[in-house]
């Protein structure tokens, strides 16, 4: 267990790695999987199939094959980048459909008469969804979604497996492998890391949970 | 979609602008996938050469990669199924630990499952391969990966099964204990067997995780879809197109779960509606005879 305290540097820079991998992952996540729940309650034909697909492909594909898929995809189009990019693009993409799905279970649990009402006075589509139904649904998403973030900062060690580097995962795994400690110790390192970013998230989210909470 | 709340049923005007909104949606999707087709088309990823070996049966390399992948579903399957029925049984240790707990020791078991919860299943998994052998137990791969995925999974079936429990109604332990029952033969006989039907869609569901998280296999060399997929890509040098196998193949499982899922939870609410009435002598029935 010495290695934490020894290599301590090494493990604060993975913690910050996963911070900044975890951070830009979430904010694309959550405005894209909003979109895409706005795309899944549209009108628009073509609009709720790209929601579908997105979510029927994206729910049922592991992380570690989005990531491969990514990372061997995107080169071919033209678009190139760090390990750490891919890394993001694939978290992204993966969470973008749990977010989706979260935030249309909250748009369906606003009652008919809150988007009946917007309809009365004249609201149109847009209108109703981003002034009435979807800030109440935010409120109810609250915990789901809190959920969610949980669960993708846990998936972050994925996209270390995989080879982003710099994360807490890569850091403690490289500790083992290439200098020789113990992977029990540096092992608990990287986990003490993740659980110091999930259970403070989740007494957090219990507290927000609480907050937001609506009497419906 | 005229059921829809957040909508009118359209009218004439409305039609014509989702019509024009559909064909202008439809041409902006068809264009992405035009350029991503072309784009795909000009670097040669439709080429025989790449495809050949995952679709065409007379490729020479086809029954070798497909032999691979039927090994890797095997895999897959196996490390998927002991690792439900592992978490089955612990997680269902877990949830009576927790139900049946006193005041205690009770946050000893909350403290286990939320610890567990907050594990990153890939730590789990990685833990269990490297720190296990360290302390003397060498065990094939394929258990470390479903102790790993134990570890997680059995807390997460642990929750379902309390929640499953919870909602019960109060009356199903009341009359248990009415009838002279103990703690444990009303746990056992009456809510643990309910729980279990109600709570049957959330199972399946989460068996869906534990299909996927076998793919996190591939970081302990177990021979699952992921590994087997860069193993291909070795020899073949057609990432996109395994990698697109693969994905399809986790997609068709998992949507399949997924249906029979809410399936499942159809028929349940449905017999919950017309069968109520001979389900409950039925309950009894076997309360009676569970207290003998």
């Amino acid at each position: 267990m010495g290695v934490i305290i020894e290599q301590f540097p090494l493990f604060v820079l993975g913690f910050l790695g996963t911070v900044r991998l975890c951070v830009f992952s979430a904010v694309g996540a959550l405005v894209l999987g909003t979109i895409l729940a706005g795309f899944r309650v549209s009108p628009v034909p073509p609009l709720r199939m790209i929601g579908t697909a997105w979510v029927t492909v994206f729910r049922n594909t592991p992380l570690a094959v989005v990531l491969f898929a990514v990372a061997f995809g995107l080169p071919e189009l033209g678009i190139n980048g760090s390990y750490f990019y891919f890394g993001v693009i694939g978290l992204t993409c993966y969470t973008a459909a749990f977010v989706c799905e979260a935030v249309r279970s909250g748009i369906n649990s606003v009652s008919a008469g809150q988007a009946e009402a917007a309809r009365a006075i004249g609201l149109t589509f847009s209108q109703s969804l981003s002034l009435i139904v979807l800030p109440q649904a935010l409120r109810t998403v609250v915990p789901p979604l809190g959920s969610v973030i949980i669960a993708m900062i846990k998936n972050s060690a994925i996209a270390g497996a995989f080879g982003i580097g710099g994360d807490l995962f890569a850091n403690g795994v490289q500790l083992t492998s290439a200098q020789g400690y113990a992977a029990v110790g540096a092992l608990t390192g990287a986990l003490l890391g993740y659980l110091l970013l999930t259970i403070p998230g989740g007494i957090l989210l219990g507290v927000l949970e609480r907050k937001v909470a609506v009497a419906r | 979609m005229s059921t829809s709340v957040l909508y009118d049923a359209p009218g004439p005007v409305t039609r014509r602008r989702t019509l024009i909104s559909s064909g202008v949606a439809s041409v902006i999707v068809l264009v992405v996938i035009a350029l991503v087709i072309i784009r795909l088309a000009s670097q040669g990823q439709f080429s025989a050469e790449r495809w050949g070996p995952m679709v065409n049966p007379f490729d020479p390399s086809f029954l070798a990669v497909w032999r691979l992948l039927g090994q890797a579903l095997v895999a897959t399957l196996v490390a998927a199924g002991l690792t439900l029925v592992f978490s089955l049984v612990i997680g269902t240790l877990f949830a009576v630990s927790r139900i049946t707990a006193n005041r205690y020791y009770r946050w000893l078991v909350v403290g286990v499952i939320e610890f567990l919860r907050g594990v990153p299943v890939v730590i789990a998994i990685f833990f269990a391969a490297r720190v296990l052998p360290e302390v003397g137990l060498d065990l094939p791969i394929l258990w470390y990966l479903v102790i790993g995925l134990t570890a997680y999974n059995s807390v997460i079936i642990a929750e379902i099964i309390r929640a499953g429990v919870a909602s019960l109604p109060r009356g199903q332990a009341e009359a248990g204990y009415s009838l002279g029952l103990t703690r444990g033969q009303v746990l056992s006989s009456i809510l643990l067997p309910q729980a279990f039907r109600v709570m049957l869609p959330a199972l399946i569901s989460q068996l869906v995780v534990i299909v996927k998280d076998t793919s996190l296999g591939f970081i302990i060399s177990y021979e699952e879809f992921v590994r087997t997929a860069n193993i291909i890509i070795q020899t073949l040098h057609n990432p996109i197109q395994t990698y697109a196998i693969v994905a399809l193949i986790f997609i068709v499982i998992n949507y399949g779960l997924g249906k029979l899922a809410e399936y499942v939870e159809r028929r349940l609410s449905r017999a919950k509606r017309t069968a109520a009435a001979p389900a409950d002598p039925a309950t009894l029935d076997t309360a009676a005879t569970g207290g003998g």
